[in-house]
């Protein structure tokens, strides 16, 4: 989004392209999760919170905008203060986002189990970001020669979390989110690709240190244990999500609500899964500017306020 | 998704809540990832949490750059 809302592809080189990967965690969630959301969301006892950018996420043409018992949050612990005041509902909060917001929950999880609330759990959709990148470096067919990597996953995570890229022949940025820190990252990496110098460079020192937040990590790893997980666009990927430990299934959605994943297929036509792995461009999708846009969506690209194509219809249309 | 904002402690609330300002705008933000913090202190805030600590003066800079 940040890219596009400062032109900075318009003032690079044509040597330089810029191409958009799966960093959108609402964007990289499958539509068989989202249908999960949708088969909860339709139980009368259910009370579903989320963060925003979900609500409109279409799956098989439904979305949770579509119902009344949805409460937008912006703090995971206001869906404790719901469980209080709503004894008589189940409260499901949406587990979506990366190892920046992962934390969070796991801390939410650890407070509900302390003040025993009873009618909490968590549909966990989390995915952890090393998995995904290995396996776009490990596919044949890619062409990268830099990563421009996640600045508040970093700040949780550590810059050493990615020092495994240090063995594949590209060079990589921890990088902040406005331009300037951007364009800096990408003259860094530049250089380093002319040189065919292939490291892992913290630009992004004001919040990034090389052990993060080991609080925040161990807190994560406390609740939630590796597994393999779906990302749309890129297909299965061991160990790349997460799901509640064993000692917290209780706060599980998964076995409390004994949800049975259906396999949904894309929107027909929807590009996101290639937009998403930086092999197509928005423009290059059928349905963009045209049947999918924001006011109507029908991927999550364009949904999700850090959406390829949200950022590209706000800001690069012409 | 996983944007965070640096903001300014401004006073304690209770074990685990201080009440932060940013750009003139108060609210609160939980210290379950970050215990020891303190009042005048620079932090990241993410989704209602402060995850990293940041010194005044890369604060200030983050702040004028998105402004």
């Amino acid at each position: 989004m940040s890219i596009a809302r400062s032109g900075i592809r318009s003032m690079l080189s044509k040597n330089v392209n810029i191409i958009s990967g799966p960093g959108c965690p609402v964007c990289v969630t499958p539509s068989s999760d989202i249908n999960s959301v949708l088969e909860l969301v339709k139980r009368h006892d259910v009370i579903i919170a989320t963060f925003g950018d979900m609500v409109r996420v279409p799956s098989g043409g439904d979305s949770l905008q579509n119902y009344k018992n949805v409460k937008i949050v912006y703090n995971p612990l206001e869906s404790l203060t719901l469980a209080k005041s709503n004894r008589d509902k189940e409260i499901v909060f949406i587990g979506v986002g990366f190892e920046t917001t992962t934390p969070l929950i796991a801390s939410v999880i650890k407070k509900a189990k302390a003040d025993g609330i009873k009618n909490f759990s968590v549909l966990c959709m989390h995915k952890t970001v090393p998995a995904a990148i290995k396996a776009i470096l490990d596919d044949k067919t890619s062409k990268i020669d830099g990563l421009i990597l996640p600045g508040h996953v970093s700040a949780v995570t550590g810059s050493k979390y990615f020092d495994f890229i240090k063995s594949y022949k590209v060079t990589a940025a921890i990088t902040g989110f406005e331009a300037k820190e951007i364009l800096g990252s990408i003259s860094i990496m530049v250089d380093n690709i002319e040189a065919e110098k292939h490291s892992v460079i913290n630009n992004y020192r004001s919040v990034v240190t090389e052990n993060g937040n080991t609080v925040a990590m161990k807190t994560m790893y406390d609740i939630f244990k590796d597994t393999d997980s779906d990302w749309r666009g890129i297909g299965n990927i061991k160990l790349s999500g997460l799901r509640i430990r064993r000692e917290y299934e209780e706060f599980d959605s998964l076995k409390r609500f004994n949800i049975k994943q259906k396999n949904i297929k894309e929107a027909k036509g929807c590009l996101c899964g290639n937009i998403l792995m930086g092999k197509n461009d928005p423009v290059d999708c059928g349905h963009y500017g045209k049947t999918c846009t924001p006011s109507n969506p029908i991927g999550p690209c364009m949904v999700s306020s850090e959406g390829t194509c949200a950022a590209f219809y706000k800001y690069m249309r012409r | 998704m996983c944007l965070a904002v640096p903001v300014k402690i401004i006073n304690k609330i209770d074990d685990q809540n201080v009440r932060v300002e940013s750009r003139g705008v108060r609210f609160e933000a939980s210290t379950m990832l970050i215990k020891d913090v303190n009042i005048g202190e620079y932090v990241l805030v993410h989704a209602g949490f402060i995850i990293q600590k940041i010194s005044k003066k890369d604060a200030e800079e983050l702040i004028e750059l998105t402004k």
